[in-house]
């Protein structure tokens, strides 16, 4: 048990080292120092999870049984990753951008999002993959079976299912340690891809060095080598064409359409630039781990060499049976590298599917949306992450289990590369023909999946273990050309070609057909607009529009998904960008930038579910949104549009109304002004019309009634004049351009000029000044000032009912104004009338003393002028009116 | 027997004209300046003829004449207005305050004549 039990330690140390490398880097990872974990050159390396145990072991085994056959299982890849790398490259970019994260996801996305679509994928995904799961479980277990022959104690043959079993169970909890660590946002796996590098490096060191002891340890050089192969059968068998070409293709088509390999080619692809270094470093591994095959498989084949009776073995029981049993155990962990390196991320390609595609839109539908919110999204996921890995690692054990163990390892594979080839229609078409649509897509995919079950999966399981045999011999319904391997009789053809020629074909004319005689929905319109032209177009029409209110609730959502922080750090960022502060607006551009996040983690289909639940509400399918979308948008903008404008024109029409108030007001006092005119116009005209006419026939009236006749006449036509003067005068101040002649004085002067016009006018009016206070020298509009003077003084003279009437003028300086007041002795302004004696036409008292009423008006309007004013001072006895002048009229000095 | 004009008229001068005009041609000559009580005057003169002036110090020639045609003994005497405002709308206005005639100032001494003889004759 010696070999054995080494064995096992050399195995728990070398597991423990890959998860040291895959923490370090996870680790390395997030403190965003890893930059040189993104290089080309690990990305290539990744790439090798191409080459399983399959290819470890088996590739000895094809070419012991078929010669350089096996060569097209590398020639395939090497076509595309140097011949096609731009299609390689479109896929990478599609896949980044629309951050995807399973084949499954971009077929699905690629078809209008289609829920339906995924799941379909993905179940034909998990079953395509089982077979293949099941050949590293038997690798594996074979290998180790090989040591436990070996081993010299022979203490019982460890039961091979129990062994698979056990292995089993440790490649479970393996992959869920590695691969379901954390969710993470962004769906790359720095520790996972990090840790298949170093395994990658592994398996070429372990399969060079079985090579070099084989050709110089055991064949003793090149030219014996080489002796031995031109002897051996491997270079007699015939190259069959048809059969190369049918190979290549297949392995091609595989190479992109393995859920595993699009995992690492894709979804773990950082930058389409490494894409470049690829080209050339991938088949230049290609070419290093098949190097040894054909020699291995010849020496191997040589029974002095003692290889054993399985040539799938040939890697180990070389160097075993001759006594290496260091280098056999690195033969082991270079085997045991490729079958996990596989097992884990295809596990992790197929449960991130099954999760996102099966598990979430279930528990969605089954939570009814609500728990998008109140549950914590990342747990429901990592569970499902990890059931799924557990079941289908089990799947895998079933079918190791129920295939009996005993099918040569290549013809496995084979068997998974034909299912896994049937999503290479709807992918290339997807990515090339805008006419490719949904029901294309379903239809070709089943036509090719049935058609690959029915003449290679379920045959391959043995006669009458899961098809009778009667069916296999006969047909179905004893239909002879629905035999399935000899479908519409064409008969001697090997399986798994003919298998792959009738579910391919199927595939594309299904897929075909359909889409063409089909019609795309708007989502897939838009999709498929998106991917085919995807190096042309980075900017991708919105397809969401959101209330303002759905920004919480899609936080909520959000930090469920990705975690309180990210979730945080998106959503703010997203508000900064649009120059908000906490909550961005959902606004299309977001909307599409947090669905691609979101699918990140959950996929297309269920992260646009998730959104329309909470933006749309669930009744609302997407479908219906978007048919509606560009019209609603141009509403909705039409709308707003109307909304501003009705708030425009409703204050343009407070505006008007208020302007229309004021006009009316005005128009109101513009009546009020003209009718009082035109009265204080045609009173005195009335009297100059009667008296005139009475004087025109003068001969019954006395000479002094006709005197007295005549001075009403002139008495009327002065107020005339004087009214229309006074009315020039107001019309001229209350012009805004009204002129201004200023001028210098001395106050005193001014005051003169005032008391002598009114004086002229009659006598007995006591007039006290005091001449020292009014030594002011002014530089106002003199004329005017004097024209308020001459108004309060003659005022006074006129309504003074005192019995010796008298006015005083005090001057005063106050608060730099200068203050002229002119103070009556009569009794003063009645209270009631104190308010109108500035309007125009007011007059007090029934007394008439020729004026228009305008005098007061008049002077008030010229001090405001003068910069000044003209108030009543109604607390002092008498008639006061004080006339304000600021004293910036005053020169200095 | 001389028929009785009331003047209701606050301009002096033009009270003045007025009944220098109608006393020449016979008339009996009343006047009062003021229009607060002016309906008083009317009722307590109870005139052949009221000459009203429309702006009055104290009360609107309008409600006067309102008051006098609401008035039982006095409602149906002849009334004519005096006023500066010469619009159509103020003439309508004069008309349906129950005014038999309305003249616009400044009126020929004819005008007032013939007015006043007419509103008696009629």
């Amino acid at each position: 048990m010696a070999t054995l039990n080494a064995l096992a330690v050399f195995c728990l140390l070398y597991v423990a080292l890959l998860f040291c490398v895959a923490f370090i880097a996870d680790r390395t990872a997030r403190r965003g120092q890893g930059k040189w974990l993104s290089s080309p050159i690990i990305y290539t390396l990744s790439l090798s999870i191409y080459c399983t145990a399959w290819t470890f072991y088996g590739a000895v085994g094809f070419a012991a049984s078929s010669g350089l056959e096996f060569l097209t299982i590398y020639l395939g890849p090497t076509l595309i990753i140097i011949g096609w790398w731009w299609t390689l490259r479109k896929l990478v970019i599609v896949g980044r951008t629309n951050r995807i994260t399973s084949i499954a996801d971009l077929i699905s996305s690629r078809y209008g999002k289609s829920n339906l679509l995924a799941v379909f994928v993905t179940l034909m995904a998990v079953v395509g993959t089982t077979p293949y799961i099941a050949l590293q479980l038997q690798s594996v277990t074979f290998s180790i079976a090989a040591f436990a022959e070996a081993d010299a104690s022979g203490d019982g043959l460890p039961n091979q299912q129990i062994i698979a079993f056990w292995v089993t169970a440790g490649l479970v909890v393996f992959t869920i340690l590695f691969g379901t660590r954390n969710l993470e946002a962004n769906a790359r796996h720095y520790g996972v891809v990090m840790a298949i590098a170093l395994e990658a490096v592994v398996k070429l060191i372990a399969l060079l060095a079985v090579g070099i002891f084989a050709v110089w340890g055991l064949a003793g050089g090149i030219d014996s080598t080489l002796a031995k192969i031109n002897e051996s059968a491997i270079s007699d068998w015939e190259v069959s064409g048809g059969r190369w070409i049918g190979l290549t293709l297949l392995s091609a088509m595989a190479f992109i359409c393995l859920p595993r390999m699009f995992q690492v080619m894709v979804v773990e692809n950082e930058n389409e630039g490494h894409l470049r270094t690829a080209s050339w470093a991938f088949p230049l591994y290609l070419m290093l781990i098949s190097l040894f095959v054909v020699p291995i498989a010849v020496i191997g084949l040589d029974p002095i060499y003692g290889g054993g009776r399985d040539p799938d073995l040939f890697v180990l029981t070389l160097p075993l049976e001759n006594g290496r049993e260091g280098l056999a155990i690195l033969a082991f962990l270079g085997g045991f590298s490729s079958a996990t390196s596989m097992v884990i991320v295809a596990a992790i390609a197929l449960s991130t599917m099954v999760s996102n595609h099966i598990v979430m839109p279930v528990w969605l539908w089954a939570t009814g949306g609500s728990a998008i919110m109140a549950g914590d999204v990342r747990r429901v996921i990592l569970v499902a992450r990890r059931i799924s890995i557990l079941v289908i690692l089990f799947l895998g054990y079933l079918y190791f289990r129920m295939s009996g163990g005993g099918a040569a390892l290549a013809a496995i594979g084979l068997i998974s590369f034909v299912g896994v080839a049937q999503f290479m229609p709807s992918l290339v078409g997807g990515l090339f023909w805008r006419g490719g649509n949904r029901t294309g897509a379903i239809a070709g995919l089943a036509a090719g999946f049935a058609l690959w079950a029915y003449c290679l999966f379920l045959p391959s399981f043995g006669a009458s273990s899961i098809m009778p045999q009667s069916v296999i011999e006969r047909g179905l319904f004893d239909i002879l050309w629905l035999r399935p391997q000899a479908l519409f009789i064409t008969e001697g053809m090997e399986p798994v070609m003919h298998a792959f020629m009738w579910s391919l074909s199927f595939n594309i004319l299904f897929y075909v057909i359909f889409s063409i005689a089909g019609f795309p929905t708007p989502v897939e319109r838009l999709q498929s607009g998106q991917f085919v032209n995807a190096l042309w177009q980075s900017q991708v029409p919105g397809n969401w529009t959101g209330g303002l209110a759905q920004s919480e609730d899609l936080l909520l959502m959000s930090q469920r998904v990705l975690g309180s922080e990210d979730a945080r750090a998106i959503f703010q960022n997203a508000a900064k960008e649009q120059g908000g502060e906490y909550l961005p607006a959902p606004t299309p551009d977001f909307l599409l930038k947090l669905e691609r996040v979101l699918s990140g983690s959950v996929g297309a289909a269920t992260a646009n579910a998730m959104i329309s639940q909470i933006v749309v509400g669930a009744g609302v399918s997407v479908r219906d949104l978007m048919a509606v979308a560009d019209e609603t948008a141009q509403i909705m903008e039409y709308s707003s549009r109307l909304v501003i404008k009705t708030e425009e024109q409703e204050r343009t029409a407070r505006q008007l109304r208020e302007v229309n108030d004021k006009l009316t007001r005005l128009s109101v006092q513009k009546d009020a002004f003209l009718s009082q005119i035109s009265h204080e116009l045609r009173t005195p005209m009335t009297s100059i019309r009667a008296f005139s006419e009475i004087l025109k026939n003068p001969c019954d009236i006395s000479p002094d009634k006709r005197e007295k006749f005549a001075s009403i006449i002139y008495e009327e036509a002065t107020r005339l004049t004087r009214l229309l003067d006074e009315l020039l005068d107001l019309s001229v101040l209350e012009n805004a351009h009204a002129v201004v002649n200023l001028s210098e004085g001395r106050l005193s002067e001014l005051l003169d000029r005032a008391v002598n016009t009114v004086a002229s006018e009659g006598d007995g009016f006591k007039i006290t000044r005091n001449p020292e206070n009014e030594k002011i020298d002014l530089d106002t509009d003199l004329d005017r000032l004097v024209q308020v003077f001459i108004n309060l003084i003659s005022n006074a003279r006129k309504y003074c009912d005192a019995k010796t009437p008298e006015l005083e003028i005090k001057v005063a300086r106050m608060n730099g104004m200068l203050e002229v007041d002119f103070s009556d002795n009569g009794s003063g302004i009645p209270l009631e009338s104190q308010d109108l004696i500035f309007e125009k036409f007011s007059r007090i008292g029934e007394a008439r003393a020729g004026g228009a009423g305008l005098g007061l008006a008049i002077s008030r309007e010229i001090m405001t002028r003068l910069g000044g004013s003209l108030v009543y001072l109604p607390w002092s006895e008498g008639t006061v009116f004080r006339v304000s002048l600021p004293l910036e009229a005053e020169i200095a000095g | 027997m001389t028929k009785t004009v009331l003047l209701i008229e606050d301009e002096q001068n033009i009270v003045e004209a007025v009944r220098f005009i109608l006393s020449r041609d016979g008339w009996d000559v009343r006047t009062h300046a003021n229009g607060l009580d002016a309906f008083d005057a009317v009722r307590r003169r109870n005139p052949d003829v009221v000459i009203l002036d429309v702006m009055l110090p104290g009360r609107s020639g309008f409600d006067i004449l309102q008051d006098i045609r609401e008035d039982e003994t006095v409602g149906n005497v002849p009334v004519l207005m005096l006023s500066a405002r010469g619009r159509k709308e103020d003439i309508e206005t004069a008309k349906r305050s129950g005014a038999n005639l309305y003249l616009t100032k400044p009126f020929s001494n004819e005008e007032v004549l013939n007015a006043v003889r007419d509103l008696v004759t009629e």
